[in-house]
């Protein structure tokens, strides 16, 4: 192994493909989050935004590779790192308590993150791989999200991915060593914020599809 | 002032009779403590008795008992060195504990920390991280003039804190991965931070870590037990600190 895999290889290097990939995957949310809120502007406007989007072409395909190479890194290390820690310590302890430093996002970092992965599937078998040829994407949404086992799947999901993000923004930071006196506090602040942001953003559209279209 | 009164509890204690025999939590009574006392000295009360009874006493470690060598440490109710805030469990006094509480005793668990005898663990796993970076080299001869490296006073507070770490391994006890982040990152902050551990600092971060990882101990995932537990309160931006020279050192030092 040269020393840029020996690095990467280490505990500390994972963690670091944890904190690029989960940034990346951070950015991603807010382009997504910002293209959803088109579909507030009806049909025509998200059915454009959508054909805006496939004219890009090769950007977007790029783009859709890209996505799936940085989730392929994500998931492998995250479950080495999880499968790594369990074998940490063989034998639990009988009375497990916190002592006030784990919050509900980073005790479930690996459970939210499977079944994230488990919606990412179903979300794109809904969507993204949906037959399009006699139909728009906005009538694909509308009728998935117009069956309330699909809405409540949504915005579980959705509550779920907010929980995962209000650790995983901060802690990409702590890893990649940005933990600072000064400005700590405030991208502690903006992890809960942008958690908050990713649940009542994502959270609405379902509801809000299923509303209408009821 | 509170005056002192006695209480009794219940105590349920590890008891394993070595490193490859399985352990189970047996059932004590502790009565009659005075609430003066300190945690280890209630369990020598009991140990007296086990002892006259002709049975095991409990194995734990200990030393100065004033909170300063780091030898001593158990979970007391899930909790690493109790349920008080930076103290270590020989300064955690019985006064914290209600008479009747059940009081449930384990060892420091972690893959790097196999037990010895009930509650006294092997903690030569961070005696091998020490021995592969936690230190500087220096050659012998005439110690050099006080002062003639100048270090501010901020930086020198930093390296102190770094410093207080006394070894006694609860940050893996408590961290739900059993990572040992927090004890290397006191460790190489310390060193990192001043001017006589530059020279060694990039080779220190890579052989620590690695060390690490190949002790058995678990990778941090920022659940920010260890600094809750820590009884010199280690804070984690020190792991923060690790994490930037560990990456100076791997990416863009010439130290492979
Ligand atoms: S960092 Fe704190 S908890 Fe860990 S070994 Fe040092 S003193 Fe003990
Ligand atoms: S016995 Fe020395 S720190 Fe507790």
């Amino acid at each position: 192994m040269n020393w840029f895999t020996n690095t990467l290889g280490t505990s500390v290097g994972k963690k670091l493909m944890m904190a690029v990939t989960g940034l990346c995957f951070c950015g991603f949310l807010t382009v997504h989050l910002i293209g959803n809120l088109t579909l507030y502007g009806g049909k025509n406007l998200f059915n454009a935004y959508a054909e805006h989007l496939h004219s890009l072409g090769p950007v977007i395909t790029v783009a859709e590779w890209g996505l799936l190479t940085l989730a392929i890194i994500h998931i492998l290390t995250g479950l080495t790192l999880f499968l790594g820690n369990l074998n940490a310590r063989p034998e639990r302890y009988a009375v497990n308590k916190s002592a006030g430093g784990r919050t509900l996002g980073s005790s479930t970092m690996p459970y939210t993150g499977i079944l994230l992965l488990i919606f990412i599937v179903l979300h794109l078998v809904n969507f993204h791989f949906a037959d399009r040829t006699y139909q728009t994407i906005y009538h694909i949404v509308s009728r998935v999200l117009s069956r309330p086992e699909y809405v409540f799947i949504y915005v579980a999901a959705v509550i779920i991915a907010a929980i995962h993000v209000s650790h995983g923004f901060w802690s990409a930071f702590q890893t990649l060593g940005a933990n600072h006196p000064k400005y700590m506090p405030f991208i502690q602040g903006a992890g809960l914020s942008f958690s908050v942001i990713v649940g009542f953003g994502f959270g609405f559209i379902p509801v809000f599809i299923f509303s209408i279209a009821g | 002032m509170t005056t002192a009164k006695n209480i009794s509890l219940t105590l349920k204690v590890w008891r394993q009779k070595g490193a490859n025999v399985r352990g189970k939590l047996e059932t004590y009574q502790a009565k009659d403590i005075s609430t003066d006392m300190s945690f280890l000295e209630m369990i020598d009360v009991v140990n007296e008795k086990l002892t006259l009874d002709g049975q095991d006493p409990i194995a734990f470690d200990h030393d100065c008992r004033e909170g300063i060598c780091g030898m001593c440490g158990a979970v007391v109710n899930g909790r690493a060195h109790g349920p008080e805030k930076g103290t270590t469990l020989c300064q955690l006094h019985i006064r914290h504990f209600s008479d009747g509480d059940t009081v449930v005793i384990e060892p420091w668990r972690s893959r790097a920390f196999p037990v010895i005898k009930d509650l006294a663990v092997d903690r030569g796993a961070l005696d091998k991280l020490i021995q592969s970076g936690g230190y500087i080299s220096a050659n012998t001869g005439g110690a050099p003039d006080a002062n003639t490296i100048l270090i501010p006073q901020e930086v020198a507070e930093k390296a102190m804190d770094a410093a207080a770490c006394i070894g006694c391994g609860a940050c893996v006890a408590a961290c739900p991965n059993a990572s040992a982040m927090l004890f290397v990152s006191a460790k190489v902050s310390q060193l990192a931070l001043l001017p006589q551990g530059r020279p060694e600092a990039a080779q220190r971060a890579l052989s620590m870590l690695r060390k690490m990882d190949e002790l058995g101990f678990g990778a941090c995932t920022n659940e920010r037990e260890c600094e809750a537990e820590c009884p010199k309160e280690i804070s984690i931006s020190n792991i923060a600190r690790l994490n930037r020279e560990f990456f100076k050192a791997g990416f863009f030092s010439s130290v492979k």
